[in-house]
């Protein structure tokens, strides 16, 4: 555990990317099995003990520090793990020597809810503050130390001058501590075979189209549909649906999963029927008709009856066994539309082709598609392959000019991580009528990002010099400062007082020019809704595409 | 012992210093006043603009470098008891905080009150030691108040930074620290433990290393940064203002390894924040336990307790069942003095 904390600790005082990389290669050189694996596991994201919860962390820390101690030094460190890893006491008497990294993970594994204390209490014991700090970012599963799971494979490629693609391709099929994996690149067992295995395949993702003019001789256009994004496999007698991040979804779309038992991989945009998006023609209900019924373990018959999901299909990477991704795009969309042709159009349909003459036409097209709730327009390279990540120059999106209001902020919220010391969390609102005719601001939105580090900074100085109440860790301020937020639509909310709620807001521009009294009113967001008749929106912070996008 | 269970009525703290209402005298005032006891020269404690300077021999030198000779006033030695009118005596008792640092005592009929100013408990080659003294009301300062706040030895954290040196032959250690006070206890602790060779200084460092230097405090070779080629530096080790890491005066180093020394390096988003390598966890300011130690030591019968934060440490005193109330003072926030 010893190294482990000191990679953590040296890769959070580590800016260059570079000496990231070094720093995780030369650990996952050095360090044995299986040590190196599971700690390239919690690096990745893959290690999840679920008896051990926040929760228990919290209790075990407040049996041993005043608990009113525990929260003023938490609210100023911005970090439950670090804030107990500089709070826990020595144990009286000797102690084992610290565990290493497998042993910490087999006891965290065996943990069950009524042994999970005592047993993550007997791992800190053994500790020191870069220890228990470590064993704790790896009990509760989110390091959130900069570097992403991306970056940690790339430094394995770069350790052991394998292809980083190679890892990405097998890294599913693979669990920790990855020893076949580290038997391949020593060169001690041949590379993992994957083909027959119902394993995620990472996307392609398209980058955002800036102010470029493109030719639509060389791209194909399609409608940028509101669900999301999923992968479909079907391998050895299995069907799985994968999401964004490769999390396995199949259980909460067996409806989907039924509907496609033949050997393939298939991309596309998971849905719910409905007319929200693009009208009747569109038949796609809103986001929030598909939030309806994400994360759910089990799915009854009335809830699939209520929130049919269907897949419009994007693009296929595999049929039967053969791999189609070094195939140009416009090979891949006709062996597409075949098998589409086969496929159960309830639950499968294919995402149209845009009829556009040229750019312009494209461009007017796009513009006339707010009116139907449509989010923008994707652009694909007709001749492109099939390549992981976000290359560039083979797929863009085009997303519709974000709606802008302009709000009065109301509290703040110091951030967490890096942002721990600043006030980065804004909820704001609008007016209920004209101030002078008694109106009276009421919460429409909260954002956190949109801003640059100065004015991140001027802002935390406008909460600081401008409290006019605390709560805890909230403070309320002077109803003086308007802000521009963007957001991408309205959404009615039961939620809110006022009764609408902000998809996406960010805060666009600080108008110090303008007073209070001018910010917009509720009516004016209000009008801004596009019905989807019979379905609440969720609160915008739980939306759960900020982890899927 | 106090006269009665309330407040002596001959001295108040307002917002703008400790104020004895009696004599109209004020200690460490935010604004100009005319009669002004300092306990050290740290800005937040020593402003110009004030009529009699009353503080150490020391802090009066570090204020006429700073804002020009005081008009009026005079150096007091440690201990020496000065009559300041209304039966009242202060006297300077050495605070362990930085170069001239004092706590002030003021006596009256037998009531006894300590201003801490700043202060720490850890010996510090560059000043007198904190020295505890019995009082009836204790005038603490709470910058590091929060139990997270345990300052390792400072032999730990200049090993680590000898260590960052001997690794990075290539690269030069830009060490950000307070001009004074901190600046000179780290050169001073980098001699302790042997280190001989040149130390470069930001111009900003000079003035204050010379001051301290006619105070009797030796330093060993020191020079200027803009005297060196960017080769020379390698290697080497530079101490620059904070607001000097990550500046456009440290483009010309060879690629500094941004050391901070401060007590807030003990967080790790601190460090992070400031773009900060090699945190080094060195304070001139009590630790939490320190702080605590000294509450319980001095046991006085009510603790006043001013900047930083004091809801840790006044929740801290109900739980041992000792009077205390928090201080609103101005201009007294978490700054690089930590
Ligand atoms: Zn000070
Ligand atoms: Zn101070």
């Amino acid at each position: 555990m010893d190294r482990f904390a000191r990679l953590l600790t040296d890769l959070i005082y580590t800016r260059s990317r570079n000496s990231k990389l070094a720093l995780l290669a030369d650990y996952l050189r050095t360090v044995p099995d299986p040590d190196r694996g599971w700690a390239l596991a919690g690096l990745t994201g893959e290690l999840n003990f679920p008896s051990v919860k926040a929760g228990i962390v919290r209790d075990l820390i407040k049996e041993r520090v005043d608990p009113v101690l525990f929260s003023l030094s938490r609210d100023f460190v911005g970090d439950t793990a670090e804030t107990v890893s500089l709070l826990w006491p020595a144990p009286p008497g000797a102690v084992a020597p610290p565990p290493t990294v497998s042993e910490a993970v087999s006891a965290l594994s065996a943990a069950t809810r009524a042994t999970a204390k005592p047993i993550v209490a007997g791992l800190l014991d053994r500790l020191d503050e870069d220890g228990r700090f470590a064993l704790l970012k790896l009990a509760t599963g989110a390091l959130r130390i900069g570097v992403s799971a991306r970056l940690a494979k790339t430094a394995f490629a770069q350790a052991f001058s394998v292809p980083l693609d190679d890892v990405e391709e097998i890294w599913h099929a693979l669990r920790p501590p990855y020893t076949d994996l580290f038997a391949w690149v020593s060169g001690a067992a041949a590379k993992p075979d994957i083909t027959s295995l119902p394993v995620f395949r990472p996307f392609m993702l398209a980058n955002p189209l800036e102010d470029a003019v493109l030719d639509l001789a060389d791209y194909a256009a399609e409608w940028k549909w509101d669900g999301i994004r999923i992968q479909l496999v079907h391998a050895g007698g299995e069907t799985r649906l994968f999401s964004r991040g490769g999390e396995d979804i199949t259980a909460s779309f067996p409806d989907v999963a039924r509907a496609f038992a033949q050997e393939g991989v298939l991309d596309g945009e998971l849905l719910v029927r409905g007319a929200a998006q693009g009208g009747e023609a569109g038949g796609a209900a809103s986001f929030n008709a598909l939030q309806q019924r994400l994360g759910r373990k089990v799915v009854s018959a009335s809830m699939q009856a209520a929130y049919p999901a269907f897949v419009r299909l994007y693009d296929m990477l595999f049929d039967r066994g053969e791999d189609l991704r070094r195939l140009p795009w416009s090979d891949r969309r006709v062996r597409l539309e075949s098998v589409v042709a086969r496929l159960d159009p309830g639950a499968f349909d294919i995402s149209a082709l845009i009829e556009a003459g040229d750019f312009d036409e494209l461009t007017d097209l796009r513009a006339a598609a707010r009116e139907t709730d449509i989010e923008g327009v994707m652009l694909k390279r007709r001749d492109s392959p099939y390549e992981a990540g976000r290359k560039a120059g083979l797929w863009y999106k085009w997303k519709r000019e974000p709606l802008t209001a302009d709000c009065v902020m109301m509290y703040a919220q110091r951030g967490s991580g890096k942002r721990s010391s600043f006030y980065s969390d804004y909820t704001f609102g609008c007016w209920t009528a004209p101030e002078a005719e008694g109106g009276v601001l009421l919460p429409v939105g909260k954002a956190y990002s949109g801003f640059s580090d100065e004015e991140l900074r001027w802002l935390d100085g406008f909460v600081r010099k401008h409290t006019v109440n605390r709560f805890g860790p909230v403070r309320e301020v002077e109803k003086s400062l308007v802000l521009e937020v963007a957001f991408d639509a309205v959404n009615p909310s039961t939620r809110h007082k006022s009764g609408i709620a902000m998809r996406f807001p960010r805060i666009s521009r600080i108008r110090r020019d303008k007073p209070a009294a001018e910010a917009d009113e509720i009516d004016t967001l209000r009008r801004m809704i596009v019905s989807s008749p019979g379905i609440a929106a969720s609160p915008v912070e739980a939306d759960p595409r900020s982890l899927t996008d | 012992m106090l006269a009665s269970s309330k407040t002596p009525r001959w001295i108040k703290a307002e917002r703008e210093g400790i104020h004895l209402p009696t004599i109209d005298w004020w200690i460490d005032p935010s604004r100009p006043a005319a009669n002004a006891l300092v306990t050290h020269g740290h800005a937040d404690h020593a402003r110009g603009g004030h009529g009699q300077v009353w503080a150490t021999c020391a802090t009066r030198d570090i204020i006429a470098l700073r804002y020009g000779t005081p008009t009026g006033g005079r150096d007091l030695d440690y201990n020496e008891p000065l009559d300041i009118g209304d039966s009242i005596t202060a006297t300077f008792v050495p605070a362990g905080h930085v170069l001239g640092s004092a706590q002030i005592l003021l006596e009256r009929q037998g009531e006894r009150i300590i201003v801490t100013g700043d202060y720490k408990r850890r010996p510090d080659p560059t000043c007198l030691p904190f020295q505890p003294t019995p009082c009836d009301i204790l005038i603490t300062e709470a910058t590091f108040a929060l139990p997270i706040f345990t300052h390792p030895p400072i032999e730990r954290e200049i090993a680590r930074l000898l260590a960052a040196r001997e690794a990075n032959p290539d690269r030069c250690i830009l060490i950000g620290a307070y001009a004074l006070g901190k600046a000179q206890r780290i050169i001073a602790e980098l001699r302790r433990a042997g280190y001989h060779e040149t130390i470069w200084l930001h111009g900003a460092m000079v003035a204050m290393c010379e001051l301290y230097e006619r105070h009797g405090i030796e330093f060993g070779a020191l020079a200027l940064v803009s005297e060196a080629s960017r080769e020379a530096l390698k290697g080497q080790i530079i101490v620059c203002p904070p607001s000097s890491l990550n500046s456009a005066w440290a483009r010309r180093l060879p690629d500094p390894i941004n050391a901070m020394a401060s007590g807030w390096m003990r967080v790790r988003q601190r460090a992070v924040q400031r773009n900060v390598e090699l945190p080094l966890i060195i304070s001139d300011h009590c630790d939490w336990n320190e702080l605590t130690g000294t509450i319980l030591e001095l046991s006085p019968e009510e603790t006043w307790i001013t900047h930083g934060r004091e809801d840790a440490l006044l929740h801290w005193c109900a739980q041992h069942q000792m009077r205390a109330r928090a201080l609103d003072l101005v201009g007294r926030e978490e700054d690089d003095t930590g």
